[in-house]
């Protein structure tokens, strides 16, 4: 384990790697989408109560399973930069918390249009929304965190640590805000027995799901490679980058 | 244990000394709560109605208010520092001054609320609930906001950074809180309530106090 992570966690050993991963992420999340959004524009059916506008959900739903999918990954992130106190793992998290804001803000305004429509206004003071708007204030501290350090590495330690507060904080948040008022449906794919969704829908569903997930992978390897890049750009390694492109 | 009482009796000492500092979260308090009819209404159906969410809500901004005084004067004079090499667990160390802090800021804000809720035409035989959740949940409040400081401690500009970081992890309090004395106010069962905000100060209790510790000592790097 331990070897694991500091074979895959050494700076120069992480940016070449992650290049072929981001090359093949980025080609199957051209794909996915592709596939994805042909299928939930063209082949999914319309609901027979909300007719067109469910379509809205291809975009909105996976959106919304990512906002809480990139806080775990943060704050796993966050523990791997504590403990092991890994130089990748710091910027992940901070290019974590970016990413999660922008799938949280994304999964809030598809929500707000969708809702127009359908609920006949644009926000309602319901248990899902509020606590997905309380995530993105999350994510908004831990970002500001992030960056108020003249060190960035103090401040992913900083981020680090509120991430994981929060990460116990985030079901307390959930259920306290559940009980407090609820009007959204309830969940229609996670249900242990049988979806309560028909089959036609939940295909492009999970495409678009499985394309979210690589798309975030993919733009997360990106930005970390930058940062890395920019961080470390004192070292040897970077040089020998450098002088190998020029 | 011993650790625990002279830091604790130090900083009580310390907050009886800086009496005029500490009374400023207790005055914005009380102006804040009057404000709340001037701008609203002085209608007293509405303000009743309204009574337990602005109080608790005011009580959370002045504890926030406060909440810098509990490590910064240390952490300039570079008191914190020393105190933080003294042997001995340093969970009891920050479990003290977050006690000394409680003391000095939350138990004032119980004594206050029943006053001022007065005034926002709070049904009587709430004020109970009013109080017993307050007594609850300012420790609570004081234990988050710990972690906050103790983040930022280091940045020029932390007071409002950390009031950003916690607030959010203010809403299951405040949830909790109001939902009982609205409960309360309306003659329903409140132990249920009373037991959630009970479990939630334990596991605060609990578990913060390594998290400080832990961004302290990222605050000194």
């Amino acid at each position: 384990m331990m070897q694991f992570i500091h074979k895959y966690g050494s700076p120069r050993y992480y940016y070449q790697w992650s290049r072929g991963w981001q090359k093949w992420l980025a080609i199957i999340t051209v794909a996915l989408l592709a596939i994805g959004l042909y299928q939930s524009f063209f082949v999914a059916p319309p609901d027979y109560q909300q007719g067109e506008t469910v379509r809205i959900m291809y975009i909105h739903v996976p959106a919304a399973w990512m906002s809480m999918f990139v806080y775990m990954v943060m704050a796993f992130s966050g523990i791997v930069a504590l403990v092991w106190r890994i130089k990748v793992a710091e910027i992940v998290i901070g290019e974590c918390a970016v990413l999660g804001a922008s799938f949280t803000a994304m999964a809030l305004i598809t929500g707000m249009l969708w809702g127009k429509p359908m609920w006949g206004t644009y926000w309602v003071w319901d248990a899902r929304l509020t606590s997905e708007l309380v995530l993105l204030f999350l994510y908004f501290g831990v970002i500001a965190l992030h960056g108020a350090f003249d060190d960035p590495r103090t401040g992913a330690k900083a981020a680090a640590i509120l991430a994981i507060v929060g990460i116990i904080n985030i079901p307390i948040i959930k259920y306290s805000v559940e009980w407090w008022n609820t009007l959204h449906q309830g969940p229609s794919v996670t249900k242990l027995d049988k979806p309560s969704m028909h089959i036609s829908m939940l295909i492009p569903l999970l495409i678009m799901a499985i394309a979210f997930k690589t798309f975030f992978l993919s733009l997360l390897f990106m930005r970390s490679r930058a940062e890395l890049l920019s961080r470390e750009k004192n070292a040897s390694w970077v040089k020998e980058i450098v002088k190998e492109m020029s | 244990m011993r650790l625990f009482y002279s830091i604790l009796y130090r900083d009580l000492l310390l907050a009886i000394r800086r009496r005029r500092e500490l009374a400023n979260p207790l005055v914005f308090f009380v102006i804040v709560v009057s404000l709340f009819p001037l701008g609203v209404s002085p209608d007293k159906e509405l303000l009743s109605q309204m009574a337990p969410g602005v109080i608790w809500v005011t009580a959370l901004l002045a504890t926030l208010m406060s909440m810098d005084a509990m490590f910064r004067s240390d952490y300039d004079d570079g008191s914190l520092e020393q105190l933080l090499l003294l042997p001995g667990p340093k969970v009891l160390l920050i479990g003290a001054k977050i006690t000394a802090h409680w003391i000095s800021i939350g138990l004032p804000l119980v004594i206050l609320a029943p006053i001022m809720s007065l005034l926002l035409y709070f049904p009587t035989h709430a004020i109970g609930s009013l109080v017993i959740t307050l007594l609850i949940s300012t420790p609570i409040l004081s234990l988050l906001g710990a972690v906050g400081v103790a983040l930022t401690l280091s940045l020029r500009s932390g007071g409002i950074l950390s009031s950003l970081l916690i607030l959010p992890f203010y809403i299951p309090v405040l949830i909790f809180s109001t939902m009982a004395i609205n409960a309360s106010a309306n003659q329903l069962p409140v132990s249920g309530y009373y037991a959630l905000l009970g479990a939630f100060f334990i596991i605060s209790a609990l578990l913060i106090p390594f998290a400080v510790v832990a961004a302290l000592k990222v605050s000194y790097n």
